[in-house]
């Protein structure tokens, strides 16, 4: 029940932060599958006891798969999909209590979780980016692969006659 | 075979009107430079050559051919727009179209507003607001705060931006307004957790994009655009957090 209610909020969020960013009608529906995948990602992790920088780097990782997939399928760029999937892990709430912890001039507490903001901020991009190279390298060898085999093939069928 | 004489100039526009708009809505800096040497490339322009930052594009076309600069002073993110350039690269990559309608499209693209109408993006603003929230662990008590807080944020910082063009000033108000409206909240209590509601308030303006997008830069070595991209983020980040300040402080 939960977990439902949390797919949909995802959802709701998303494909909201869809609107704003001024995303193409057609695409926003599933900006917003794209980020609740990577929120159920998040929330499952989060409820095994995983820290909140892993969580968020599996995350942004499956997001950016997910949106490759879809960029390819639709023709899009891939920041059209990429870009509201992430909003829901982005650290709002930590950026928040940095700022109210340095107001309050507790600054110890401050670092801290700026420390925080910024470790989660950098987990995101390095998800994109890992998430992004993976599947290039995987399609130019799926790629390689496939015209090797058709070329050997051809040679197998040439030198048989 | 005269018809195949490239037109240079007219070249040397449609691309950076290209790079142009994808900067201006918030495209990555490595995806514009691709665009741009892609569409050259299909023109048979060889030795084309571009520097892209968030703030101008330089671009030359070769070593007999003029050099052109464009400065950018403005950016909002519009994935329509970068969509929609996306496919005009492609169609004039793969010969649908010719220059010149390439170029007739990119204009008519810089010109249109392909935004939504201001009320419904308000209301998207609140719903994911209100939405936010509960994923962050608030109550269902402080929804309605919540949505009222992120539309108001959002419609202070469109009206202010439309009306005064200072970025930071207008999202330190926005941020300001979802504080006071937190506060309202819990004075009339119609809210229990003010740190929730304002959190989930101002979500819609918080630089997340911006973050990202300066770490991707960074990461793919371009170095300029990504510290300026950090910049431009943490001037945001700290409009928002003096705006939620003041309010604490009152």
């Amino acid at each position: 029940m939960d977990y439902l209610i949390h797919f949909i909020l995802s959802f709701i969020t998303t494909a909201c932060f869809g609107v704003i960013f001024n995303a193409p009608i057609k695409a926003i529906p599933i900006c917003g599958f794209v980020g609740s995948i990577g929120w159920m990602i998040y929330y499952t992790f989060m409820q095994q006891g995983m820290t909140e920088i892993q969580a968020t780097f599996l995350a942004a990782f499956v997001v950016a798969i997910v949106a490759q997939v879809f960029a390819r399928k639709f023709k899009t760029p891939m920041i059209v999909f990429n870009v509201s999937g992430i909003i829901p892990l982005v650290p709002g709430g930590i950026a928040y209590n940095t700022m109210r912890s340095i107001v309050e001039l507790d600054y110890t507490r401050g670092i801290e979780f700026g420390m925080k903001a910024f470790m989660i901020s950098g987990a995101i991009a390095m998800g994109l980016v890992f998430a992004e190279v993976i599947i290039q390298i995987t399609y130019r060898l799926l790629n390689k692969g496939k015209t090797s085999m058709q070329s050997f093939a051809r040679l197998k069928r040439h030198r048989t006659k | 075979m005269n018809n195949n004489e490239i037109n240079y100039e007219m070249a040397l526009d449609c691309l950076l009107l290209a790079g142009r708009i994808m900067i201006e809505s918030g495209a990555e800096t490595y995806r514009v430079e691709d665009t741009m040497l892609r569409m050259a490339r299909s023109l048979e322009i060889e030795d084309a050559q571009s520097y892209v930052t968030p703030t101008g594009i330089i671009l030359s076309l070769g070593r007999r051919q003029k050099n052109k600069i464009t400065s950018i002073s403005n950016r909002i993110t519009d994935l329509h727009k970068i969509a929609l350039v996306n496919s005009v690269s492609r169609k004039l990559t793969t010969k649908i179209i010719t220059l010149e309608q390439a170029f007739e499209e990119l204009v008519k693209i810089q010109k249109t507003n392909y935004f939504l109408p201001i009320t419904i993006q308000v209301l998207a603003a609140a719903a994911a607001s209100g939405a936010l929230s509960i994923l962050f662990g608030g109550r269902w008590s402080d929804v309605p705060a919540t949505f009222v807080a992120g539309a108001v944020g959002f419609l202070v910082v469109t009206i202010l931006q439309e009306q005064t063009k200072v970025k930071f000033f207008s999202e330190f108000l926005a941020a300001l307004f979802v504080g006071l409206v937190a506060q309202f909240a819990l004075k009339f209590h119609l809210g229990t957790e003010i740190d929730k509601i304002i959190i989930g308030g101002v979500m819609p303006l918080v630089p997340g994009l911006l973050i990202t997008n300066a770490v991707r830069d960074l990461m793919a070595g371009h170095f300029t655009s990504g510290i300026s991209r950090g910049a431009e983020a943490f001037l945001t980040a700290f409009a928002i957090g003096s705006g939620i300040a003041l309010v604490f402080g009152l």
